[in-house]
C-alpha cells in the first residue's frame, strides 16, 4: 500500500485516496474545434509512461480534495505532490529505481 | 524436432534422458528479417507460429527483452473461456478457444487443457440480468452456455457458499462448460518450440530500444543486441506496450496496472471448477498440481512494477472465505504482479497502426491469457496480409475516434 | 542417553509437563517447549511423510521455516490443517497430526509406484506425453494427474475460529530476535525510539537457544533473557513473538502475521483471534532473519535421517533429542565440525566427519580430532543405504578435481547423516524490499548489495556468519536506524562474546555418485519436497530452458511450500555449471512474499459475513422487516423488494401492490435516492454543464428530470433536480451511483472549472423520502396536510414545497416514477420511520399499501420510464434512449455533447429503445433475452438487440418489457423473435410506453 502525502492532511495510506489517472489532460475550450481523433486523444490516449508520472489523487477518505502527484512507475516513489493550481514542479533528476 | 510422445518419452529414459534437443535454439539476431516480433510472449510467439504455418512466412525474429514467456504469460491465473457478449469478443475468443482445443496435438506440446468449467457467480439483480443476457447471447453465437439457478450452482461446485444469509449471496451463474485453465508456461514453449521448427529466431535478452520509421514506414528497431532492419515490425509487447509504441511515436488509449494473483499450498482436489465473481472480486480454480490460483483486483494507479498493494489481497480473500468458507484456513504459499494493459473499453486492440508496416496487439487487459492462441491466428493473418482478419477487424485504434467501442467490462469479470 | 533418544538433561524443554500426542497412528509422548520434529525425534521417528512426484519417504530435514520434508496434517475436523511443518508445530498436549501425501499410510504408500517409474517421470514428462488419444487427455489422463496432485487436505467444514488486523506505526523494526535482532533493539531502545521487535518462534534467541555461547560472560541464554527483560520495560518498545514478518511491501511497509493460539491447541482460546496481521509502518528496518543451511547434493541424500548438521545441532541443545545413535557428519565446512562435537556429546556415536575439503580450520575441527573422531578429509558420501531411515552410507576419497578418486569404498552403518552444504542469508525480505543481491563468493551464497528502502541487514541475513560480528552490527545498525529516524541515539558497544569467527567453506554444488548423474536408480535431490534432481537441472539445460526462471518452471524445482529456501541456491549452482557460467551471472530468481505461507483467513480478516460491506439501511427498515418485506441488495442498500401477505408468491404480491398505487394508493421508501445540495452563484450555470438539458432556467421551486453523460456521450446516471434558491438546488441520483455522481461533481469542479463557485453536499441520509402514489395519494396527503391546497393549480406537476405534513416540516414534490398523481415526502432522516406511520395511518381508510422495488419497476415501465444500469449499459446515448428532448440544442457545450458527432455514436441505426409485445400476453420475456429477425438462421445468428426490462403487469393484463433493437424506432409494428433455450417467442415492436400517466418525472 502506497502511503500518500495529501497536501492538505499530511501523509496518508492509499485506502484514502482514489486514483484519477494521468494529470494535466485539459478538456478542449472548444470541443467542437477539435477533430474526432483530438477529441479520442483527450479522452482516451495516455501517455502512461515507465518512470515518473504526473497524476491526479482524489483525497476521497477524507477532505475530499483533488491533488496532483509526481510518481515514479516502477519503484512507485512519491517525489511531489501538488494542488491542482500549483505550477508543475520538476521531474526528480534520479531514475526512480531507488 | 524430435517429436514428443511417449514412445521418445521410454526411448529417452532407457538414455538416461540425455538424447532430448533443445526445444527452440537460442541464435545470435540476423541484421533484417521480413518480420520482426517485439516481445516473446504467448502472443508474440503465438503470432510467429502462425506466421510461418499457415503464411509461409518464416524469416521472423522474436525479441524479448528477458526470457520467452515471462511476462503476463508466466504470471497469470490460466482461465480460459469465450463467454464474451458482444459479437465480435465472442467471435475472436471462441476462436480462440477452439483452437485451444486442439493445442496439445497441434503443437505435439501438452498444454494440460483442463475444461472443468468456468462459473460466473451473480450476487444481484443487476448481475443476473447481465448473466442472462451474455448467457443468451453465447447460445446464439454458438458459444456453449447455460445459467444455473443456486441449487444447480451448488451441485456443480459443492463447496460453494450459497446460503441465502450471504452478505451478498449467490443468486445464479452462467456456466461455460468448455471453460478451464492450462498451463501456462507450456502454452508459450509449445508455440516457441513450433515456431523455431520452422524457422523463426527466437532472441532473448535482447531489448528494443527504438522503431525507425522511414516516410510514414517502419524499417527496423535497435536493441540493445544491436540494430535489426525489418519490414515489418508487430508489438506484441503486454505489460510495456504504451512503452515500446511511443517508440515509433505511438500513444495508445492504454494504462498498464499491477494485477496480483497468489497460489494456495498444494491440497488433494477440492475445487471441481473454476468459479469468478465480478461482483466481489474473485475468481479460483486449482491447478493440476493442486494449488489455489486466486486472482485479485487491478491496484488502482498505473505501475511497471509487478508487485500490487496487501489490501488488495486482502480485500479479495475477505471475498474467497464468503464463497468458500472451508478455505479459511488453507494458507498463500506465493504471490505476484502481472502488468495488465488495460484499454477504456476492456477489449483489446489488434490491428495495424497509423505507421506504414507497424502492427500492434496489446490491450488485452486481464484476459490475455484465454486469447493467446486466438490473438496469434489473427494477427499473423493482419501482418501476413497487411490487413486484419475479419475476427479482428473491429478491435482497431480508431474505434476510439469513431466512438464503436466493445465495452466488454461485464464479461471481463476483474474491475477494470 | 537416556530412555529413547531424549538427553537426560539440557535443553530448553519442561519435563516437569509431559505432553502426550499421536501421529501416524501412534501414540507418543513429549515434553513442554517441544516441537512436533523434536517430540518426533525424541522418540526416534524419522519417517514423516511422502514426497510430492515420486512418493519417497520423507523424515525431518531441518528445525524451522525452512523445512521442505516434514510436512503434516494437523488434527481433523473443521480446525484440520494441512501440510504444516513439523518443524514449525509447538507440541500441545492431545496433539493429532499425520504425514501427508501418503495412502493408505505413511509406512506402506501405494503412491510410492511412482518411485518405480521415476525414470519416465523426468522433469517436464508432462509436456511430452498423454496427448493421444486426444480423448483420453479428459477422461484418463488428467483425471489420474489430478488425483496424484497435491500434499494434504482441505477442511471440510467452515473455519471456527476468529482473525483480526492490527496496524502499527514505529521508528524501528527488528525483524528476528536471533543476537543481531536482540542488540538492534536494545540499541535503538535505549534512545527511546519505537521499536517492534518480531520473531517467528515462541521463544526470542534465535540460534542462541540451540548452541553453547556465552555473551558478556554468561550463557547465550542468559543474556538473551536479560535483553528481553529491558526491551519488555522500555515503554516504547513491542514484543511480537510467534510473528512471521512475511512481506516487505511498498514505501517501508511490511506485515506480519502473528500466531496466538495454535500452541495451546484447537479451540483451546474461544473467542481469541486465532491470527492477526499486522500492518507495520516503519520508519527503518532492521533485518536480522538469519540464514538457512543448505544440504549438499549427493546420491540418494533424501532417506529420512539425513538431516542438516545445524538443525541436528538444535535439536540436541534446544530441545535435548538426539537424532541419531551412530552418525555420520558430511560437509563442506567448519560448522558441522560442532554438530559432530554436540553428537558426541550427547552420547550419539559419531562414526566419522566426511569432509569434502582437503582440510578443516578452526577450533571446533580441532576438538574433534581431539575427541579421535575419524575424520575424512576430501572424501564423499557417494552412496546411501536404507528404505524408510537411512542405514548407512558409502564413502569414497576424491581427486584434486573432485571426481571420485581410485580406491576402495568405505560403508559406514548409520542411523544419522548431518549434512552441511554452507549457509544462505535469509534474504528474502531484503529482497522482497526490492533491494539487489550480491554473491560471495568466499562464503558462497547471496548476501544484500544495494538498499532500495530504508532497511539495514545485520548478522547472518548480511552473510556475517560470526556471533561477534551478529552482535556488533545489530548494535550499530540499531543505533544507526534510531538516528535515521531523528532520535538521539548514543552508541553501544556490542556485547563480548567468547565465541569463535565463522569458519570457512569451500563451495561443493555437486556431489558424484557412483554412476554418472541420471544414470541408474540414485538420484541427487535438489528440493526434496517436490522431488527435483540435479539430472532434472541438466536435462532442462539440454533443452534449452537457460534462464534460471525457465528451469524453476520447467523442473519446479523451489516451487514448492518452502519455495526453495534451502534449494533455490543448489539449483542455480548446479544450472551454473551445466551453463558453465559462474553463478552471478546466472542470477537468481525474484523472493516474492510471503516469506512463508499465511492462513487466508488472517488475510480476510473480520472482513467476512455482514462485516465484508456495511449493509445501509433505511430510516424505515425496522417497519419493513416487522411487515414481512422481502430485501434486495441495491448498492449497499437493504430495499423492499415486496411485501408479501401469506399465501402470496413473489407475483401475487407484485401484482397486488402494482394494482393497488394505479387503482388507489401506493407508499414506497425511498430514502436510498442519492440526494447531493448543490450551492453557490455558478450552481445553475454548473448543472447546465452538467446534465444534457439546461437547468439554469429552471425557476425557483420547480422540479425537471435530467441526464447525466459522461464525455465518451454514454448515459451514466439520471434524476430530478430542484431549485430551492437563486443559488440553491437538491439533485437527486440513482441509488447504486450516489457516491460516484458526487465524485463526478466534484472532480469537474475541483481539476477543470475551478472558476465556477459552487458547492456540494451528500445530503443522502439526511432526508428520508417516502413516494406516495396512486389517485388517492392526494386524499391521504391532504388527511395529513389540511392547510395546503394542493390542486394542480395551486400544486402544480413537477413543483416543490415545503410544508407541514403530520406535524413534521417536510418538502413535498409533485413528482412520480409509478406515473400519474404521485408527491415525494422528504423529511429528516430521523423523523422518516414517524412519517411512514403517519402516513400509513392516513392511508387506511383508502386501504393504502406499502410497494417494493419490483412494483415500482413494474409500474415505471408501464409509463415508459428507464432505469440506468437496466436500459442503459455504458454503450447508451439519450438519443438511443429516444430522449433527445432532453438533449440541449441551446446549450453550446455540455459533458457528452462532442461525443454524438462521431461516426459511430451518429448513426441513426443504432440500437434504440423500443417496446415490446409477446404474441401471446401472458408470456414474459426473460430480461436478456436476445433479439433476431431470423430465428432459423444458423449460428452464430445476427443478433439485433436484446431485451432490457420484462414484467407482467398486471394492469395491463399481459406481459410489457423494453428492448434496445437496431434501428427499432423505425421499426413499429414489426415482429422479432427472441430464440431461447427451448423455444421461440415473438413479440411486436412497439413504443417504449404501455399506459398513459403523464410525464416523466423522477424515479424510485
Amino acid at each position: 500500500m502506497l502511503k500518500i502525502p495529501c497536501p492538505w492532511c499530511g501523509l496518508r495510506p492509499e485506502t484514502e485516496f482514489r486514483n484519477g489517472g494521468e494529470a494535466h489532460i485539459a478538456r478542449p475550450a472548444n470541443p467542437f474545434a477539435v477533430t474526432d481523433a483530438e477529441w479520442a486523444d483527450y479522452l482516451f490516449m495516455r501517455t502512461n509512461p515507465k518512470g515518473w508520472h504526473r497524476e491526479r489523487w482524489n483525497h476521497a477518505q477524507g477532505c475530499r480534495r483533488w491533488f496532483n502527484a509526481v510518481r515514479h512507475t516502477v519503484s512507485h516513489e512519491i517525489a511531489a505532490t501538488y494542488p491542482m493550481d500549483a505550477a508543475q514542479p520538476p521531474l526528480p533528476e534520479h531514475d526512480g529505481e531507488g | 524436432m524430435t517429436k514428443f510422445s511417449i514412445v521418445s518419452l521410454v526411448r529417452n529414459a532407457l538414455s538416461h534422458h540425455e538424447g532430448w534437443s533443445a526445444q527452440w535454439r537460442s541464435p545470435e539476431p540476423k541484421p533484417a528479417y521480413d518480420v520482426v516480433i517485439v516481445g516473446a510472449g504467448g502472443h508474440g510467439l503465438a503470432t510467429a507460429y502462425y506466421l510461418a504455418k499457415h503464411h509461409g512466412v518464416t524469416n521472423v525474429a522474436v525479441l524479448e527483452k528477458g526470457w520467452l514467456g515471462g511476462g503476463n504469460t508466466g504470471r497469470n491465473t490460466t482461465i480460459i473461456r469465450s463467454n464474451y457478449l458482444w459479437e465480435e469478443s465472442a467471435a475472436i475468443y471462441e476462436h480462440s478457444l477452439k483452437l485451444w482445443e486442439g493445442l496439445s496435438q497441434e503443437l505435439n506440446y501438452n498444454v494440460m487443457l483442463s475444461q472443468r468449467g468456468v462459473l460466473n457467480l451473480c450476487h444481484n439483480t443487476h448481475d443476473i440480468q447481465e448473466g442472462v443476457r451474455r448467457v443468451n447471447a453465447n447460445r446464439l453465437n454458438g458459444i456453449d452456455a447455460e445459467w444455473l439457478v443456486p441449487a444447480q450452482v451448488k451441485a456443480f461446485c459443492p463447496i460453494l457458499n450459497i446460503s441465502p444469509g450471504a452478505r451478498y449471496p449467490v443468486e445464479g451463474a452462467t456456466l461455460q462448460r468448455r471453460g478451464g485453465v492450462a498451463r501456462h508456461d507450456a502454452v508459450a514453449w509449445g508455440f516457441a518450440r513450433g515456431a523455431d521448427a520452422r524457422g523463426v529466431d527466437i532472441i532473448q535478452n535482447c531489448e528494443v530500444t527504438g522503431i525507425d520509421v522511414e516516410a510514414g514506414r517502419v524499417i527496423g528497431v535497435r536493441t540493445t543486441r544491436g540494430a535489426i532492419r525489418a519490414k515489418q515490425v508487430a508489438i506484441v509487447a503486454a505489460g510495456h506496450n504504451s512503452v515500446v509504441a511511443q517508440m515509433a511515436g505511438l500513444r495508445l488509449p492504454i494504462e498498464s496496472h499491477p494485477l496480483q494473483a497468489l497460489v494456495s499450498e498444494p491440497l488433494k482436489p477440492v475445487m471441481p471448477t473454476v468459479v469468478m465473481s465480478n461482483a466481489v472480486h474473485v475468481y479460483v480454480s486449482q491447478s493440476d498440481k493442486g494449488e489455489l490460483v486466486i486472482g485479485a483486483g487491478v491496484d488502482s494507479f498505473n505501475s511497471y512494477g509487478q508487485r500490487g498493494g496487501l489490501h488488495v489481497i486482502e480485500d479479495q480473500m475477505g471475498a474467497i472465505i464468503e464463497l468458500f468458507p472451508i478455505f479459511s484456513r488453507l494458507r498463500m504459499m506465493r504471490s505476484w504482479g502481472g502488468i495488465v494493459d488495460v484499454c477504456p473499453d476492456a477489449s483489446p486492440i489488434v490491428a495495424k497502426t497509423p505507421v506504414g508496416g507497424l502492427y500492434i496487439n496489446g490491450g488485452w487487459g486481464t484476459g490475455g491469457f484465454k486469447a493467446t492462441p486466438g490473438s496469434g491466428w489473427v494477427f499473423a493473418h493482419t501482418i501476413a496480409n497487411d490487413a486484419p482478419h475479419p475476427l479482428n477487424a473491429a478491435f482497431t485504434l480508431e474505434r476510439f475516434s469513431s466512438g464503436a467501442l466493445i465495452d466488454e467490462h461485464g464479461a471481463a469479470a476483474v474491475a477494470h | 542417553m537416556g530412555a529413547g533418544f531424549r538427553r537426560d538433561g539440557g535443553g530448553r524443554v519442561n519435563r516437569t509437563q509431559p505432553l502426550p500426542f499421536t501421529f501416524n497412528g501412534r501414540r507418543l509422548m513429549g515434553f513442554a517447549g517441544d516441537t512436533l520434529a523434536s517430540a518426533l525425534l525424541a522418540n526416534g521417528v524419522h519417517l514423516v511423510s511422502r514426497s510430492f512426484k515420486y512418493h519417497r519417504p520423507r523424515g525431518i530435514l531441518s528445525a524451522g521455516a525452512e523445512e521442505p520434508c516434514a510436512l503434516v496434517q494437523l488434527e481433523e475436523g473443521a480446525r484440520t490443517e494441512p501440510n504444516l511443518r513439523a518443524t514449525q508445530i509447538e507440541l500441545y498436549a492431545g496433539l493429532s497430526a499425520r504425514g501427508v501425501n501418503a495412502w493408505p499410510s505413511v509406512a506402506f504408500d501405494l503412491g510410492a509406484v511412482n518411485n518405480r517409474l521415476s525414470k519416465l517421470f523426468a522433469a517436464g514428462f508432462y509436456y511430452k506425453t498423454f496427448m493421444w488419444p486426444p480423448s483420453f487427455w479428459r477422461t484418463l489422463y488428467e483425471p489420474i494427474i489430478r488425483r496424484m496432485a497435491g500434499l494434504g487436505h482441505a477442511p471440510k467444514l467452515p473455519d471456527p475460529d476468529l482473525y483480526d488486523r492490527m496496524n502499527a506505526r514505529c521508528d524501528l523494526l527488528v525483524v528476528g530476535g536471533g543476537p543481531a535482532g536482540l542488540a538492534a533493539a536494545q540499541a535503538a531502545a535505549r534512545s527511546g525510539a519505537r521499536v517492534i521487535l518480531a520473531d517467528e518462534q515462541a521463544e526470542f534467541g534465535g540460534g542462541l537457544l540451540g548452541a553453547s555461547r556465552t555473551i558478556a560472560g554468561e550463557p547465550g541464554a542468559a543474556w538473551v533473557a536479560e535483553v528481553i527483560d529491558e526491551l519488555a520495560a522500555a515503554e516504547e518498545v513491542r514484543l511480537l513473538p510467534r510473528a512471521t514478518v512475511f512481506g516487505y511491501y511498498d514505501h517501508n511497509q511490511l506485515a506480519a502475521l502473528e500466531r496466538r493460539t495454535d500452541h495451546l491447541g484447537p479451540g483451546a482460546a474461544p473467542g481469541q483471534a486465532r491470527h492477526r496481521i499486522w500492518h507495520i509502518d516503519a520508519a527503518q528496518v532492521v533485518l536480522a532473519t538469519g540464514a538457512h543451511e543448505r544440504p549438499l547434493v549427493f546420491a540418494d541424500n533424501d532417506r529420512p535421517g539425513i538431516m542438516l548438521a545445524g538443525a541436528a545441532r538444535t535439536y540436541i541443545e534446544r530441545y535435548a533429542a538426539v537424532p541419531g545413535r551412530r552418525a555420520v557428519v558430511f560437509t563442506n565446512n567448519d560448522t558441522a565440525y560442532e554438530t559432530a562435537l554436540a553428537l558426541a556429546d550427547a552420547g550419539a556415536e559419531v562414526a566419522a566427519v566426511i569432509d569434502l575439503r582437503t582440510q578443516a580450520d578452526g577450533p571446533f575441527a580441532e576438538r574433534v580430532a581431539e575427541r579421535g573422531i575419524p575424520v575424512h578429509h576430501r572424501s564423499a558420501i557417494v552412496a546411501t543405504v536404507g528404505g524408510q531411515r537411512v542405514a548407512g552410507v558409502e564413502v569414497r576419497a576424491l581427486d584434486g578435481a573432485g571426481e571420485i578418486a581410485g580406491g576402495g569404498a568405505q560403508s559406514i552403518a548409520c542411523d544419522l547423516v548431518a549434512v552441511s552444504g554452507g549457509w544462505s542469508p535469509a534474504v528474502h525480505l531484503f529482497s522482497q524490499s526490492r533491494g539487489r543481491l550480491r554473491y560471495d563468493g568466499t562464503n558462497a551464497c547471496f548476501v544484500p548489495g544495494v538498499s532500495i528502502q530504508a532497511e539495514r541487514s545485520v548478522g547472518a541475513a548480511q552473510g556475517r556468519f560470526s556471533l561477534a560480528d551478529a552482535l556488533a552490527d545489530g548494535a550499530q545498525a540499531g543505533v544507526a536506524a534510531a538516528r535515521a529516524a531523528g532520535l538521539n541515539a548514543v552508541d553501544m558497544a556490542p556485547a563480548p562474546t567468547d565465541a569463535p569467527p565463522a569458519g570457512g567453506i569451500e563451495a561443493y554444488w555437486l556431489v558424484p555418485g557412483k554412476r554418472p548423474l541420471g544414470h541408474g536408480p540414485a538420484k541427487h535431490f535438489i528440493d526434496m519436497q517436490d522431488d527435483v534432481t540435479a539430472a532434472d537441472i541438466r536435462l532442462a539445460v539440454r533443452e534449452g530452458f537457460q534462464s534460471v526462471e525457465h528451469v524453476k518452471r520447467y523442473t519446479t524445482v523451489g516451487m514448492g511450500t518452502d519455495q526453495g529456501k534451502v534449494s533455490n541456491l543448489n539449483a542455480l549452482a548446479i544450472l551454473a555449471d551445466a551453463l558453465g557460467r559462474p553463478i552471478p551471472e546466472v542470477g537468481t530468481t525474484t523472493f516474492r512474499a510471503p516469506y512463508t505461507p499465511v492462513t487466508f483467513g488472517a488475510l480476510a480478516g473480520r472482513d467476512g459475513g455482514e462485516l465484508m460491506d456495511p449493509a445501509r439501511l433505511t430510516a424505515i427498515h425496522v417497519w419493513h422487516e416487522t411487515h414481512g418485506a422481502v430485501f434486495e441488495n441495491v448498492g449497499q442498500w437493504k430495499r423492499p423488494y415486496w411485501y408479501p401477505r401469506a399465501g402470496e408468491d413473489k407475483q401475487a404480491a407484485v401484482n397486488r401492490e402494482c394494482r393497488a398505487v394505479r387503482e388507489c394508493v401506493g407508499l414506497l421508501d425511498a430514502s436510498t435516492l442519492g440526494k447531493i445540495d448543490i450551492r453557490g452563484p455558478d450552481a445553475g450555470e454548473f448543472l447546465d454543464r452538467i446534465y444534457t438539458n439546461s437547468f439554469s432556467t429552471l425557476p425557483m421551486g420547480k422540479v425537471r428530470y435530467g441526464l447525466m453523460c459522461h464525455d465518451d456521450g454514454m448515459i451514466f446516471d439520471d434524476g430530478t433536480t430542484a431549485r430551492l434558491g437563486e443559488d440553491h438546488f437538491l439533485m437527486t441520483t440513482t441509488s447504486g451511483n450516489a457516491a460516484s455522481v458526487l465524485d463526478w461533481l466534484e472532480e469537474w469542479l475541483q481539476t477543470e472549472w475551478p472558476e465556477l463557485k459552487v458547492y456540494c453536499s451528500s445530503v443522502t441520509e439526511q432526508w428520508a423520502t417516502l413516494a406516495l402514489a396512486g389517485p388517492r395519494s392526494r386524499d391521504v396527503l391532504a388527511a395529513l396536510a389540511p392547510d395546503v391546497d394542493l390542486d394542480d393549480a395551486a400544486f402544480p406537476f413537477m413543483t416543490t414545497r415545503e410544508w407541514v405534513v403530520a406535524g413534521m416540516s417536510a418538502r413535498i414534490a409533485r413528482i412520480s416514477f409509478a406515473g400519474g398523481l404521485g408527491f415525494e415526502l422528504n423529511v429528516p432522516w430521523d423523523r422518516g420511520l414517524a412519517l411512514w406511520r403517519a402516513v400509513m395511518a392516513a392511508g387506511e381508510p383508502y386501504g393504502i399499501t406499502p410497494y417494493g422495488t419490483e412494483a415500482m419497476h413494474v409500474l415505471r415501465a408501464e409509463s415508459g420510464f428507464i432505469i440506468v444500469g437496466q436500459e442503459t449499459d455504458g454503450t447508451v446515448t439519450p438519443f438511443d434512449l429516444g430522449m433527445d428532448w432532453i438533449v440541449s440544442k441551446k446549450e453550446p457545450d455540455f459533458i457528452g455533447k462532442r461525443a454524438y458527432s462521431r461516426p459511430d455514436t451518429a448513426r441513426t441505426d443504432r440500437k434504440q429503445l423500443v417496446g415490446l409485445l409477446t404474441e401471446k400476453p401472458l408470456e414474459v420475456l426473460p430480461e436478456g433475452a436476445q433479439l433476431v429477425d431470423q430465428p432459423h438462421h444458423p449460428k452464430p445468428m445476427p443478433m439485433i438487440g436484446h431485451v432490457t426490462s420484462s414484467y407482467y403487469s398486471e394492469n395491463l393484463g399481459r406481459s410489457i418489457a423494453f428492448a434496445l433493437v437496431m434501428g427499432g424506432r423505425e421499426r413499429l409494428g414489426e415482429t422479432i423473435y427472441a430464440p431461447l433455450k427451448t423455444k421461440q417467442v415473438k413479440a411486436v415492436i412497439t413504443r417504449p410506453m404501455f399506459l398513459e400517466t403523464g410525464k416523466a418525472g423522477g424515479h424510485g
